[in-house]
């Protein structure tokens, strides 16, 4: 009961209304044990950064398969920031170029996951991030 | 600032950050429930529980939203889904409902897991309840794992438990068994644009005639008379039954009326204190339980735990003989 649970938000920003991937992450990272607030389609950065708040998430995972996501991402890297939440580890899975890649992870976003990436993958890499963290 | 203090002075990231040490059971945790105590027994607790699908969720939030509307009260939200009893993970997913509550500083809304509890609510949601209390939400809504049947720990926990259905779930029997149905102080069918809605309705109804005659009705070769009985006790709480369409946002209104006649109905009665009163025996009874559990088992060698597990397996004694045993520290 007193154990410490990774609390993970999976959250689809954006106006893509394809939320497969964002359930299929959901689900195993539920079978890994971790606690998964579910938001949703169509979210606003806004939305993602006040949930992550009230549920005092370890993680945010966001699925984005419309291209936007350099919009996306640092705006919520910055409400996150702006809420005091500096230290929640963000993750992003979909269509994401390779060139964008590098500019993401210098953002401050912890793993970028395409399609065809294994869900054992983004387990494990969220458990360390959680070791790196401390917690 | 102390967390405590920070919650007190309305700070969200605090607030989220104690919920968590309550959570986890924290010594942090427990210290900052014995301060913010004294803070608490101002809010309207609200139970929120029924059937898987019946929309719940969707109730919440135009419960939620109508409060903000029409009144300047704080309201919080606790959402509780199952944990999975093998991996001990959980999929909460009662905000997909909620987004019309996103952005207003006046809600806060926390998914909560049952991790391994039954009843409906987790273990720590009494603590949480407090700690949206003590931080100055007037309403707090508990929606419970919505699992059926057996969801009756909310009604310990609440001043006023709405029941939700919804037509088509159910025939006569379900709604004369014993459970979810008695701890009904508000009944609501959603899903009223649905067809079935008469007969749920009168099926609820009919059993809530069994459970609180207002009237006789006697049959006489097919003629019906119906006499008020003279004798009902103008202090009993009949269940209202409301129809909504919660997605729609219908009936809402209804509903809000029929919680605030029931309130009334509770401090005009003396109930509001009762069960106050209770909710605080059960938390206490709980605790003294965990904490006499804990102090027992330090207090035992698990060698010798084990070796009395074993011989129970072994048939060589009984459960009971074996916990005599331990307590006689043989």
């Amino acid at each position: 009961m007193t154990e410490k649970k990774i609390r993970v938000l999976v959250a689809k920003p954006g106006l893509d209304g394809h939320d497969r991937g964002a359930k299929v992450v959901a689900r195993a990272l539920r079978d890994a044990g971790m606690e998964v607030i579910y938001t949703g389609l169509r979210q606003t950065p806004e939305m993602i950064a006040e949930a992550a708040l009230q549920e005092d998430v370890d993680v945010v995972g966001l699925s984005i398969l419309s291209g936007a996501h350099m919009a996306l991402a640092p705006r919520i890297l910055e409400l996150l920031k702006k809420n005091g939440q500096d230290q929640v580890q963000v993750f992003i899975g979909g269509i994401i170029p390779d060139e964008d890649m590098p500019r993401l992870k210098e953002m401050g976003i912890t793993g970028i996951y395409g399609p065809g990436a294994s869900t054992e993958d983004i387990i494990k890499e969220v458990r360390e991030a959680m070791k790196l963290r401390g917690a | 600032m102390s967390l405590t203090e920070s919650v007190l002075a309305g700070n969200r990231l605090a607030l989220a950050r104690l919920l968590t040490q309550v959570e986890n059971d924290s010594a942090e945790g427990r210290a900052a429930l014995t301060e913010l105590f004294p803070h608490t027994g101002k809010a309207h607790l609200l139970g929120i529980t029924g059937a898987p699908g019946t929309g719940k969720s969707s109730l919440v939030n135009q419960l939620a939203l109508h409060y903000r509307k029409n009144s300047d009260k704080k309201v919080a939200i606790v959402a509780v889904d199952p944990s999975s009893p093998f991996t001990g993970g959980a999929v909460l997913g009662d905000r997909v409902r909620m987004r019309d509550l996103a952005g207003d500083d006046g809600i806060f809304i926390r998914s909560m897991a049952s991790r391994g509890s039954l009843g409906g609510i987790a273990q720590k949601t009494a603590a949480f309840v407090q700690v949206f209390d003590a931080a100055g939400y007037e309403i707090v809504i508990i929606e419970t794992v919505g699992a059926g049947q057996s969801e009756v720990d909310v009604a310990r926990l609440a001043h006023t438990t709405i029941v939700v259905e919804a037509p088509g779930l159910g025939d006569e029997i379900q709604a004369i068994k014993a459970g979810i149905l008695e701890i009904a102080d508000v009944l609501v069918i959603n899903k009223a644009d649905r067809p079935g809605v008469e007969n749920t309705e009168r099926a609820l109804r009919s059993t809530l005639e069994l459970a609180h005659p207002t009237r006789r009705v006697f049959r006489h070769h097919s003629q019906t008379i119906s006499v008020p009985t003279s004798t009902v006790d103008p202090t009993i709480w009949i269940p209202p039954i409301d129809k909504t369409v919660a997605t729609e946002g219908k009936g809402i209104a209804q509903v809000i009326e029929s919680i605030a006649k029931h309130a009334a109905h509770l401090r005009r009665s003396g109930d509001w204190t009762a069960r106050d009163r209770a909710r605080m025996e059960s938390e206490m009874e709980t605790l003294l339980r965990e904490t006499l559990m804990t102090r027992f088992l330090e207090s035992v060698q698990q060698v010798k735990y084990e070796e009395m597990i074993e011989k129970v397996v072994n048939r060589h004694i009984s459960p009971y003989e074996a916990v005599k045993s331990l307590l006689n520290g043989k």
